[in-house]
């Protein structure tokens, strides 16, 4: 790999290497928060903050860092920040905060987090680690916005809060989607997002870790 | 370098200073932000009850609109309000948990789920307290997934409904969790809890495939568990068992002082 460029760690994230798309990490996370789009970008803005300063505060003291303890260091950093943040939304966005719930807290153990701190942060310059952080955040964000937005429109039936489709209960005529608005439907959603990347990034589609024989014939049982 | 990094002192060290440090900004930031968030959990239980009285607008002072609701603890069994308590700062959940403040529920007494039943708790007079305009009582039971919480409105009379809300469910989105749709809610506007007035028994109730009675409202279609949890939980609350005593007092007082209002009503309906 050669040696990471700001911009380069800034916009790679976002589609080339996606955490969540490429990587499948911090799926969890995206399946619980998407349903609405309020939501889904106060938890990417979380996440942002969170993955940028955790990169920032862990490189630049990573010289210091004793190896046998450098992941309960990370996790320090980064419990701490999570903390901050979930007080903050606490007191600042108290709506959000109680749709968000467990969430916020649990950006601790969001792969993202952790994974650009231990492989990214622990080997790089503190600016550098901070733009990291910030495109890995923006790259989750973007899948989760994605996520949202379908998820929204289709289950009930607006983008960030404002009515598009009128739905039934309120006496339009969308019958909402009541699957979109469950957990489970981000996966077809995220799904989708990857076969969309994969296509147009072919590069991305991972090598078939069990080969097909060539002269395999399909024959009857016998 | 990498050695030293690894030397019992070094080890030591940092993580004896990350740890000063990380716990230095966690507490600033929670003691710093406490007064605001409390702040927060009082606005958003006051803009509830506000909400349920129908005096909340987006928009709407809070603190200024609930000047006019008056909170007061009323002991449940026998339906007088009691000064026991500072009914500012009662809290009805913490004393439900309490065995010296609360009784076991059993088997067909408990329709709403609960277990325990506080013998104290927090109503709130919107208006003149001696003769309010409306009476908004906490309700809760089980739903289809878990509890629901909320308030329900009523008028003076201690009969007529002014409106209900749900601020804390975990009902399937969509279906159950329409509890908390306005255009839903909107419907209990002048329901009424009995169908006569020397009823104990409450007689309201959701009903499925159109209401049609003044104690009818529509169910939520697709959750029939969580109508009847809803359903439950209010013929609990305003039977005997829940708050039937307070609201008698207002019941009867009616009767007696305003027969013609009454008849008028009838007549309307």
């Amino acid at each position: 790999m050669s040696a990471p460029t700001p911009k380069g760690v800034l916009v790679t994230p976002i589609f080339k290497n996606n955490p969540i798309a490429l990587q499948i990490l911090g799926i969890c996370s995206a399946l619980a928060v998407t349903s609405s789009m309020s939501v889904s970008l106060v938890m990417s803005l979380a996440v942002i903050f969170v993955t940028s300063l955790s990169n920032f505060f862990v490189s630049l003291i990573r010289n210091h860092i004793p190896s046998s303890i450098r992941i309960i260091v990370q996790m320090t950093i980064i419990a701490s920040l999570v903390i901050v943040v979930d007080q903050i939304l606490k007191a600042y966005a108290y709506e959000m905060s109680k749709q968000l719930s467990v969430f916020v807290g649990l950006i601790i153990t969001n792969c993202i987090v952790m994974g650009r701190a231990e492989g990214f942060a622990m080997t790089n310059s503190p600016g550098l680690s901070f733009l990291d952080g910030v495109g890995n955040g923006l790259g989750y964000g973007f899948i989760l916005m994605t996520v949202g937005f379908f998820r929204e429109l289709l289950g009930s039936g607006s983008v960030f809060g404002f009515t598009v489709l009128e739905t039934v209960q309120n006496g339009g005529w969308y019958v909402p989607n009541g699957l979109l608005l469950l957990p489970p439907s981000a996966f077809f959603i995220i799904g989708l997002i990857i076969w969309a990347l994969r296509a147009i990034n072919p590069e991305q589609v991972e090598e078939n870790e069990f080969k097909m024989k060539d002269n395999t014939q399909p024959k009857e049982a016998v | 370098m990498a050695q030293s990094n690894n030397s019992i002192k070094k080890i030591l060290t940092v993580a004896f200073a990350l740890c000063i440090v990380c716990s230095v900004i966690v507490s600033t930031a929670a003691v710093g932000l406490r007064a605001k968030q409390e702040l927060n959990q009082e606005l958003d239980r006051k803009s509830n009850i506000l909400d349920v009285a129908g005096l909340y607008e987006p928009g709407t002072d809070v603190e200024e609109a609930f000047e006019q609701v008056t909170p007061r603890v009323v002991d449940l069994r026998t339906g007088e309000y009691t000064d026991q308590f500072d009914a500012a700062t009662y809290d009805s959940f913490q004393a439900a948990r309490d065995p010296a403040q609360s009784r076991t529920l059993s088997g067909e007494k408990d329709i709403a789920g609960l277990s325990r039943q506080e013998n104290f708790t927090t109503v709130y007079l919107v208006g003149n307290p001696d003769d309010p305009e409306q009476i908004i009582l906490p309700v809760r039971g089980q739903g289809l997934w878990g509890l629901m919480r909320g308030y329900l409105a009523v008028q003076g009379d201690g009969n007529t409904i002014q409106g209900i809300t749900f601020y804390s469910h975990s009902e399937t989105p969509g279906l159950g969790g329409e509890v908390d749709n306005p255009r839903w809610k909107s419907q209990w506007d002048g329901k009424e809890i009995f169908a006569s007035a020397d009823s104990v028994q409450p007689d309201i109730a959701l009903v499925k495939g159109g209401a049609s009675g003044e104690t009818e409202v529509d169910a939520l279609s697709g959750a029939s568990l969580t109508s009847k949890g809803v359903t439950n939980l209010l013929q609990f609350w305003l039977s005997p068992e829940g708050f039937g005593e307070y609201l008698a007092r207002f019941r009867s007082g009616i009767e007696r002082e305003t027969v013609q209002d009454a008849s008028t009503d009838t007549e309307g309906a």
